[in-house]
């Protein structure tokens, strides 16, 4: 019998967005032929919640999903004990999700001193210190099914990692969500001139899109394998960061005509010089529809 | 240190808002500029190849001028009140230090879009000067000192006040100096653009 990575997928103060993204993933089959889930809460497993917590379980891999306090319990134990205990005898543990890497909308639970396992927002956490060098972080909410799996082929193929300040793979959150969008025209010369849904415009000005300040593979790494908020029409709610979520998300914040948040890396000088260029240029092409009535 | 080339360069400028100013623009010949100078006219042309490409880089001269001296007002760790006053005060100087900059500005360059239509597009050529003005408004507002609002009402309300005092001045209808109106005009445009 082929020798499967045995993984738990823990679901702390969740919203189970990530285990439905994951089950979105085309290859599945292919993929429990690699992996099993010792615990999985909707993905049927040989051992039960009761199991995981009473007993200890042969793991590889702890996966959590959810923002962590230790007053949150599943099976009347804290999942900060599970947290505790698994950790000491897998090889890897993966943070799923922006809630169980940075807080995410689950900060605002209500359970006490909730936030992600490494991060409360983007200020480092006390808490299982001695386990950030078995941790990997991969944000979103939800995090894109590819982005977990191939993650989790990394770790089983004992490929080294380059991780980013918060420990998320390079590879899927080096570049930044613009990277890859089909509006990058419209953000280049400025246009916005944006309706949700439309083809035409760049969402960065007006409409309150995140995807030049937000890491990401979205726009490389496609929803479905067909689309991604921005080539859809939606502006990037940046979810894959500390700030996640922001207020607003509709609307670009500005002070007098600049938006707060420019393009990660780009000074205020640049960005208005660039801007003023730009903006000295009417592109016929681009104040129409791309493809007419 | 500037190269010998870009020396010259400079100094043709200078040379040519001075005419500019006496004479008006287009009265104002390259040979005349060249003979300012004590240059050959055709020497003149291995710095300048038109009298419209020098019109055009005596503006983005004039726009890296003026950005510099607001830069340094933007960076200094003071309130948005005092930078307020500081600008008026770098404007009005350099309008009584150097007013054939500011004369430029308004009489040739605003009056005569047509030289700068090929080059100069929208504010391509002042846009050191408008630079420093949008960050001084954007950290205005980010520290809640100045009311958000759009760019170009307050930018107008601004530098259409200056422009206007330093206009009237160089129809010497003002009764006194610049300098005496600075307490009263930075305290009107703070006012009108505060949050207070």
């Amino acid at each position: 019998m082929k020798n499967k990575m045995r993984v738990l997928w823990l679901s702390a103060i969740a919203c189970n967005g990530n285990t439905h993204s994951f089950l979105n993933y085309p290859y599945m089959e292919q993929f429990l032929d690699d992996f099993e889930f010792i615990y999985h809460p909707v993905i049927d497993s040989h051992y039960t919640l009761e199991d995981i917590v009473s007993k200890e379980i042969p793991c590889d891999i702890l996966l959590i999903e959810g923002a962590i306090s230790k007053e949150f319990q599943r099976a009347d134990v804290s999942v900060v004990d599970i947290i505790e205990k698994y950790s000491k005898i897998v090889q890897k543990i993966v943070t799923v999700g922006t809630c169980a890497t940075f807080g995410g909308i689950f900060r605002e639970s209500g359970y006490e001193e909730t936030s992600g396992m490494h991060f409360d927002q983007d200020k480092p956490s006390q808490k299982f210190q001695d386990l950030i060098d078995k941790t990997i972080s991969v944000s979103g909410c939800p995090v894109h099914p590819e982005v977990l799996v191939n993650t989790l082929y990394a770790i089983k193929k004992n490929a080294a990692l380059k991780l980013d300040n918060f420990l998320r793979p390079k590879e899927f959150y080096a570049y930044t969500i613009h990277n890859g969008c089909t509006r990058n025209e419209y953000f280049e010369y400025k246009v916005d001139n944006h309706k949700f849904g439309k083809l035409e415009g760049c969402m960065f000005y007006d409409h309150g899109c995140q995807a030049p300040f937000t890491h990401g593979s979205c726009n490389k790494i496609l929803w479905n394998e067909v689309n991604s908020k921005t080539r859809a029409g939606l502006s990037c709610m940046g979810c894959t960061e500390p700030t996640f979520p922001r207020k607003n998300l509709f609307s670009t914040k500005k002070n007098m005509a600049i938006p707060e948040n420019l393009p990660v890396g780009v000074g205020k000088r640049v960005y208005l010089t660039l801007a003023g260029i730009s903006k000295a240029f009417k592109i016929d092409r681009l104040e129409k529809k791309l493809i007419d009535d | 240190m500037l190269d010998k080339k870009q020396l010259k360069k400079e100094q043709i400028m200078q040379s040519a808002l001075e005419l500019f100013a006496s004479k008006g623009f287009y009265s104002t010949t390259i040979p005349d500029i060249a003979l300012s100078l004590k240059m050959s006219v055709g020497n003149m042309y291995n710095y300048f190849k038109s009298k419209d490409v020098l019109a055009r880089e005596i503006i983005k001269y004039i726009s890296v001028y003026l950005g510099k001296k607001l830069r340094e007002i933007n960076e200094e760790d003071i309130s948005t009140k005092e930078k307020t006053r500081k600008i008026i005060e770098v404007y009005f100087k350099t309008a009584s230090l150097k007013p054939e900059m500011i004369d430029y500005f308004l009489r040739i360059y605003l009056s005569n879009r047509e030289v700068f239509k090929d080059g100069c597009e929208g504010m391509l050529c002042v846009n050191e000067f408008v630079t420093e003005i949008m960050i001084y408004f954007e950290e205005g507002v980010k520290c809640k000192d100045l009311r958000e609002q759009d760019f170009f009402s307050a930018f107008g309300l601004f530098m259409g006040y200056l422009g206007g005092m330093v206009f009237l001045k160089g129809e010497n209808v003002l009764p006194k100096d610049l300098n005496d109106y600075v307490d009263d005009i930075a305290f009107n445009i703070y006012k009108a653009l505060s949050t207070e």
